[in-house]
């Protein structure tokens, strides 16, 4: 592997995973906003307009960070990738420029709304800017995932010119869009997005419900972001199992790595944890046996193709970190269902609010799905290589001929630099504006006309 | 080859990415006008008004860059790869500078320290000068042409883009931004603010009427290639013309205090010369200087013509609807700022 090479994936890597940070808490706190101004449309009760208006101030920051860090990866493709550019630009690029016309250019002319208009345009059209915000974010996730969707399982196209010279062609749109895995991983991603927005909510909220500030603001925001992410913690299992499937039958060498399966045709154990030796071949940990051959093919006994299968240069070469990366994702996704489901228990038992310790772990747990969201992709990611696109593009043929090592040295110090310092202030910022928490018009302790039989919920 | 209403695909997606180049240049040009501006105004209350003024709209703006990078990676994917990576260190530089100007409006106010703010209002100015002078140093390189072999290969040096040519045209996209920043800004402001930028409108558009003349005069003398096609077509040396009493315009609307009409000739010139530019291209969208085979064609490059044809129809639908979200953005926003609780 040359250092132009190397540093382009580090850099991609670098990038893509810090603007993945933002995108899902935008789209889930953009949904989590429509359902508390809609409440406020409904109910005319004060407390959710009040929380509407800081969760606002929040989702600006979020969102401010998530536009400048994404327009860094579009430009990527064409400065590191050029070959790839080329490559799949008759795909990639007509998503990417339908994620542009149909859903950015929708986001930002409604954000602007959004922050600004509250005394410009009435309720109603206010709550209107935010519905098309969050439908805007929502539209560009499908867009960008069903290209990259592409490059995990291409379908709909041929191949033209040889060589260097080669480039996919549409020969089917329909086909293209919607591939074998775009389905799959586009609700799977979303659900994540509503997961990361939601313990957002919960997190902050539980933090107010322990100080005893806000607190009837702070319980209503609570019980709306419990409800959605109990649902969506389900929906994801549901999801993630599907997109195993897809992987299973597309990807069968991304489906070795991620449970460290080698032999040749053997049956599968699967792993609650483990660590992979990938030079002895090796995979110890805590087992089913057979248990993957169960869920591919409902039998224990049945074989699955391992890593000794494919070509030494058709292999993944980070094996264990696949492997671990995906057994957090997934040892996260069981933890969300348990800890939110407990949550809505102790909710019916009428006494959530009141257990401390369950509130505080409330607050950590924020961290959870943005980690699943990373570990998620790079599952994806690295247990694609060595292909950018799947059998059909080796990663080491897509770069930019015309750029030098030092040039994407020098810019991966600077990203480095520019974002150390971007996460800095975005945690500041973060952390600043949760201090200085709602504007009540009186003590929030007081001040509630709520009634409680409008929340999704009855308590 | 397949055409709609006549004119080929490749020919569609280059008007196409023309305008919305050209929208970007007109819609982005004054924030990033009124950024460079910045620093000449001298109270914290005319900097967060001036500030205010773009800072609903400023975001929907640079969406047009995002599209319209978008379309260039679709209709014209070798293109895409070629530009970016051949000019990798000043796009590099552009998205940091993008990023710094998109935190610095965003993080300005949240902080009341007057060192904070300073810092910001610094920070925010220099990324909206250099964002403008990189935009105009890539163009003039591309107006010369690239060092391209006949393989379409970069044979040339990164020191050779900071050429006089390239560096006058950084300039003149300053100087053009700066003045059609001060007219939208004017559109927005009262009082001493107001007075204050009507002296820099009037400053401004006399350093950009220097620089046209002085990028007019090099270009005829320097760059042949790009006026040749008025020799083979005469008739269409009206556009040059309109572009000169376009701008000659400009001065007249600053002098009656007429800023509305003179902001709508400044965004006129803005997509006049853009045009004089793509005419001087067409067919081609990246000209080779040390090999014609190095051209790279409309043709050549283009996505297929089934992939093209898509795309026209997702723009078809989607670009009206583009124009109707700037359209309501902007009258939503209509009239002077007023600082509220919910401002910058
Ligand atoms: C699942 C969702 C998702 C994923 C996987 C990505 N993005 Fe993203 N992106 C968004 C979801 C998103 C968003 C939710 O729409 C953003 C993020 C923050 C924001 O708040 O808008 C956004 C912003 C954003 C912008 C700025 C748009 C604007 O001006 O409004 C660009 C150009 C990109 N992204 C491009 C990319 C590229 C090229 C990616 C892949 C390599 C990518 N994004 C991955
Ligand atoms: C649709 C958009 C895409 C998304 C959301 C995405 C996401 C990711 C993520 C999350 C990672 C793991 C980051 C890490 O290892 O730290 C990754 C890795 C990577 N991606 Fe993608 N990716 C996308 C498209 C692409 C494209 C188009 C390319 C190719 C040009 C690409 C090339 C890479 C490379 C080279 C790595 C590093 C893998 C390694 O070093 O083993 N990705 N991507
Ligand atoms: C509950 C059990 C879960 C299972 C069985 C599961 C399964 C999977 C699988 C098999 C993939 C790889 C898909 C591919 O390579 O195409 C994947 C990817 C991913 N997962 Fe999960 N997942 C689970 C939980 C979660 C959770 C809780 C999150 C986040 C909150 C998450 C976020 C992601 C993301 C962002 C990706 C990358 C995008 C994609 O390929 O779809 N997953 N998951």
């Amino acid at each position: 592997m040359d250092n132009v090479e190397l540093l382009s994936r580090i850099q991609f890597a670098f990038t893509i995973a810090f603007h993945y940070i933002y995108p899902p808490l935008s789209i889930g706190l953009g949904v989590c906003l429509v359902v508390m101004e809609g409440l406020y449309l409904k109910t005319k009760d004060k407390v959710y307009e009040e929380l509407t208006r800081f969760w606002v101030r929040i989702f600006a920051l979020i969102f401010g960070i998530g536009v400048a860090t994404g327009i860094v990866m579009e430009f990527e493709f064409g400065t590191n990738w050029a070959v790839y550019s080329r490559y799949v630009g008759d795909i990639f690029g007509s998503a990417l420029a339908a994620e542009g016309i149909f859903a950015f250019a929708l986001e930002s002319a409604f954000l602007g709304v959004l922050l600004f208009g509250w005394n410009r345009v009435s309720p109603r059209v206010h709550f209107m800017a935010t519905v098309l915000v969050a439908l805007g974010s929502i539209f560009s996730a499908l867009w960008i995932v069903v290209a990259n969707s592409w490059q995990q399982t291409p379908s709909g196209y041929r191949i033209e010119g040889e060589g260097m010279q080669a480039r996919a062609i549409v020969t089917n749109f329909w086909d293209m869009v919607l591939n074998p895995s775009s389905l799959e991983r586009y609700s799977h991603v979303l659900i994540g997005a509503l997961l990361s927005g939601s313990f957002l909510v919960l997190s902050v909220s539980a933090w107010y419900i322990l100080k005893k500030n806000y607190t009837a603001h702070a319980q209503a925001a609570f019980r709306i972001a419990l409800w959605v992410a109990g649902i969506a913690a389900l929906g994801q299992l549901f999801t993630g199992h599907k997109s195993a499937e897809v992987v299973t039958k597309y990807q069968p060498a991304k489906l070795a790595t991620m449970e460290g399966h080698f032999e040749k045709s053997a049956p599968a154990d699967m792993y609650l944890f483990g660590w992979v030796n990938a030079s002895e071949q090796k995979t110890t940990g805590l087992k089913i046996p057979g248990g993957l051959s169960f869920l591919v093919h409902q039998d224990f006994k049945a074989p699955i193709p391992g890593l000794n299968s494919f070509k030494p240069e058709d292999r993944p070469t980070a094996i264990n970190f696949v492997f671990q990366t995906y057994h957090l994702m997934v040892a996260i996704g069981m933890t969300l269902i348990g800890l939110t489901w407990f949550g809505l228990f102790m909710l019916y038992r009428k006494k959530l609010f009141e257990t401390r310790w369950l509130m505080q772990l409330f607050v950590w747990s924020v961290l959870l799905p943005q980690i699943a969201n990373q570990v998620g992709w790079y599952t994806a990611e690295v247990g694609r290589q060595p292909w950018v696109v799947y059998g059909l593009l080796r990663t080491s043929d897509a770069l930019s001929q015309a750029v030098k090592a030092e040039h994407v040295l020098a810019s991966l110090i600077l990203f480095t630099l520019v974002y150390v310092l971007l996460f800095g202030l975005f945690l500041y910022l973060l952390n600043k504006k949760i201090q200085h928490g709602l504007d009540v018009s009186n003590n929030g302790e007081t001040s509630s006309r709520m009634n409680p039989s409008f929340l999704p919920m009855i308590e | 080859m397949d055409t709609v209403l006549g004119i080929d695909l490749p020919t569609w997606w280059f008007l196409l990415i023309g305008a919305l180049i050209s929208g970007y240049g007109i819609l982005d040009g004054f924030d990033l006008g009124a950024g460079a501006l910045h620093l000449f105004f001298r109270k914290e209350q005319s900097r967060r008004i001036a500030l205010n003024a773009i800072g609903p709209v400023w975001d929907g703006n640079e969406v047009w860059l995002v599209i319209g990078a978008g379309a260039l990676f679709a209709a014209f994917p070798l293109v895409y790869g070629t530009i970016l990576s051949v000019f990798y260190l000043p796009f590099i530089l552009f998205l940091v500078a993008l990023i710094f100007r998109a935190i610095s409006i965003e993080f300005r106010s949240k902080e009341p320290m007057p060192w904070w703010h300073q810092l910001w209002d610094v920070s925010y100015c220099l990324s909206s000068i250099i964002i403008s002078l990189l935009l105009g140093l890539v163009l003039g390189n591309l107006i010369q042409g690239l060092p391209l072999n006949a393989r379409h290969e970069f044979v040339g040096r990164l020191r050779d883009f900071f050429n006089p040519y390239a560096g006058l045209i950084a300039i003149t996209v300053l100087s053009l931004f700066m003045m059609h920043g001060a007219m939208y800004l004017l559109m927005k402001t009262e009082d001493r603010l107001y007075a204050r930028l009507t002296i820099i409108a009037n400053n401004t558009s006399k350093f950009f009427i220097l620089c046209f003349i002085a990028t007019s005069n090099a270009t005829l003398i320097y760059v042949p290639h790009m006026t040749s096609i008025f020799k083979a077509h005469p008739e269409l040396f009206v556009l040059p013309m309109a572009a000169v009493l376009i701008v000659l315009n400009i001065r007249r609307s600053i002098e009656k205090r007429q800023y509305r009409r003179g902001f709508i000739s400044s965004s006129i010139t803005t997509a006049l010369l853009l045009i004089l530019f793509a005419m001087g291209l067409y067919p081609n969208l990246v000209l080779s200087n040390v090999d014609p085979k190095g051209n790279i064609s409309i043709y050549e490059a283009a996505s297929s013509d089934s992939s093209l044809r898509t795309m026209l129809l997702f723009a078809a639908i989607g670009m009206p609807l583009v124009a109707t979200y700037t359209v309501f953005m902007f009258w939503t926003f209509r009239g002077k700022v007023k600082l509220e609780e919910h401002s910058y």
